[in-house]
């Protein structure tokens, strides 16, 4: 069996995605800054995408600037938040321990800047708290950016509160919406979100493109320089397959969501009631408070590469936080900010499920990883030390 | 792929998995916090390793080394052992990721660290030289991948 559980590093293209992309690749390859017919006819398609993809999140098209994807979407926002503040004196921004790194990199290029950032806790649930954001507000502060929901533990901000508060105190109030986009209902106005994220290929659009919403009003500061596209603050020619691909999809994912959203949320559950049934496991963040289709957790005794590389022998693509799946030396960020020692944070294991699969597949996946995990604590000598007292277990 | 098909031939089928009840000489390296830990157990008659067995915590190609390492002491003696390098391991597994280095340096001190274990139950003493390196920070090697992803 083969199950695609991975869909918060990326989603399969859906077929409507791949049908308005071909077309304008096929025939309507013209550029949209020509006057002749096909470089019109790639205007109206970029356009139609801009109307498709304000409509998604309650926006205005010309609020809507098209980008390379969300790690570009987050940087202009976060660049142009702080050069808004900055030209009132305001020179502090708030954020979280555990935002994706195009949020957490590009804050420490500003604060290379001479901005000062203050990254707030995660409590264990994984939900930042509006008292937290509050608490941490400055006179000077120019920007919040706090994510929608975050891409390793799926927990659900509270960012309409969040949106409510920095509106009330005059901040500017940003959020990485790239795995929300296309799987939450989202209402930028009635949320009071000033600039929002998100990534095309999270919600079965192609790679490569996003969106940056910024409402009327926030003058964008630009990235990087060159013609008049996208108003000047997003220059170079348009992406038009993929942005009309985008839109395409979010328009179905939005359509889709009332449905999908409970019957992908009931076999998550099914799926963390399945693995929790494995002792000395446990599940990161709020059990209900998260994505439809994430689930994560971690296991005592074992890592995370060695369970993932024995799962895709399985037919099973899945993802870890274990250093040896990160790069580096320290296991995921998110993990040890919501408080994971780094033992068993490098025994982690994400699941992300799509609509794509039932009940079978779900019981497929709980029968793998109980039998994968049984077999790699049989040769770690720290859950050998675990079961026989001279180790302590961090999860009872 | 992330690693060569003997790095995964001997990850998905590991020689010489568990434990000797009776172990002349047990060496253990690395630590669970850095996500690493790899036990050797030794069986030794008439200076000769007769049987080895591993435990490992660990990435694929922590379990690897350690299952290729065991391979090619089973049946030497303990000098020979001793000379076994994470290079000759690395070799044998046709290549590591270079991120993946400090997995074979893992093995290597685990072989040297039951060595020292028998030597010292033993009462016989050697050159400490010998055991220069077990005194090098195999997490050291661990070197940042610079062209890994971040996740997503």
């Amino acid at each position: 069996m083969q199950i695609y559980a991975d869909n918060a590093a990326t989603t399969r293209p859906s077929r409507t995605a791949l049908n308005a992309m071909l077309p304008l690749l096929e025939e309507g390859y013209g550029n949209p800054s020509s006057l002749y017919t096909i470089g019109q006819k790639a205007k109206e398609a970029l356009e139609d995408a801009r109307a498709q993809v304000a409509a998604a999140i309650g926006a205005q098209p010309g609020e809507i600037t098209f980008t390379s994807g969300g790690s570009e979407a987050d940087t202009q926002a976060l660049f142009t938040g702080a050069a808004l503040g900055a030209r009132k004196g305001k020179k502090h921004i708030i954020s979280t321990k555990f935002e994706h790194h195009a949020v957490l990199h590009a804050l420490e290029a500003l604060e290379k800047q001479g901005y000062a950032v203050t990254l707030l806790d995660v409590p264990e649930n994984g939900i930042v708290t509006p008292e937290a954001v509050a608490a941490a507000l400055r006179p000077d502060t120019a920007l919040v950016s706090v994510m929608y929901a975050n891409n390793e533990i799926g927990t659900v901000q509270p960012i309409a509160d969040i949106g409510a508060l920095c509106k009330a105190k005059g901040v500017l109030f940003h959020t990485d919406a790239v795995q929300a986009v296309g799987h939450l209902p989202i209402d930028v106005k009635a949320q009071n979100i000033d600039m929002l994220s998100m990534s095309g290929h999270k919600f079965h659009g192609p790679k490569g493109v996003g969106a940056l919403y910024a409402r009327r009003g926030i003058l964008l500061q630009n990235v990087f320089y060159g013609g008049a596209q996208e108003r000047g603050k997003r220059p170079g020619t348009e992406n038009v397959p993929a942005i009309a691909g985008m839109a395409a999809a979010l328009t179905e994912a939005v359509a889709l969501l009332p449905a999908a959203a409970p019957k992908v949320a009931a076999l998550r559950d099914r799926l963390i009631k399945g693995i929790l049934a494995i002792p000395h496991s446990a599940l990161n963040g709020d059990a209900q408070r998260r994505l439809p289709g994430n689930a994560n957790f971690c296991f005592e005794g074992i890592e995370g590469e060695s369970l993932l590389l024995l799962l895709d022998a399985r037919g099973i693509s899945a993802s870890s936080g274990s250093a040896c799946t990160s790069g580096s030396l320290d296991p995921s960020h998110v993990l040890l900010a919501i408080g994971r020692p780094h033992e068993v944070a490098h025994g982690s294991l994400r699941l992300t499920i799509g609509e794509d699969i039932g009940e079978k597949e779900i019981d497929y996946i709980v029968n793998a990883v109980t039998e994968v995990v049984a077999y790699l604590r049989g040769m770690s000598p720290v859950w050998r030390d675990l079961q026989e007292g001279k180790r302590s277990y961090v999860i009872q | 792929m992330l690693y060569s098909e003997k790095v995964m031939d001997h990850f998905l089928h590991p020689r010489n998995v568990g434990t000797i009840e009776d172990a002349d000489a047990i060496g253990e390296v690395g630590n669970a916090k850095c996500g690493d830990i790899m036990k050797m157990y030794l069986k030794i008659k008439e200076g000769t390793i007769e049987d080895v067995k591993f435990e490992t915590f660990g990435c694929g190609s922590a379990i690897a080394s350690s299952s290729m390492a065991t391979e090619m002491i089973k049946g030497k003696p303990l000098t020979e052992a001793l000379g076994l390098t994470n290079q000759a391991v690395t070799e044998a597994l046709d290549g590591l990721p270079a991120h993946k280095l400090h997995c074979s340096v893992l093995a290597e001190q685990a072989i040297k660290a039951a060595v020292k274990d028998y030597y010292e139950r033993k009462g016989i003493t050697v050159d400490p030289e010998v055991f220069a390196a077990l005194n090098e920070d195999a997490e050291a090697a661990h070197a940042h991948d610079p062209t890994a992803d971040d996740k997503a």
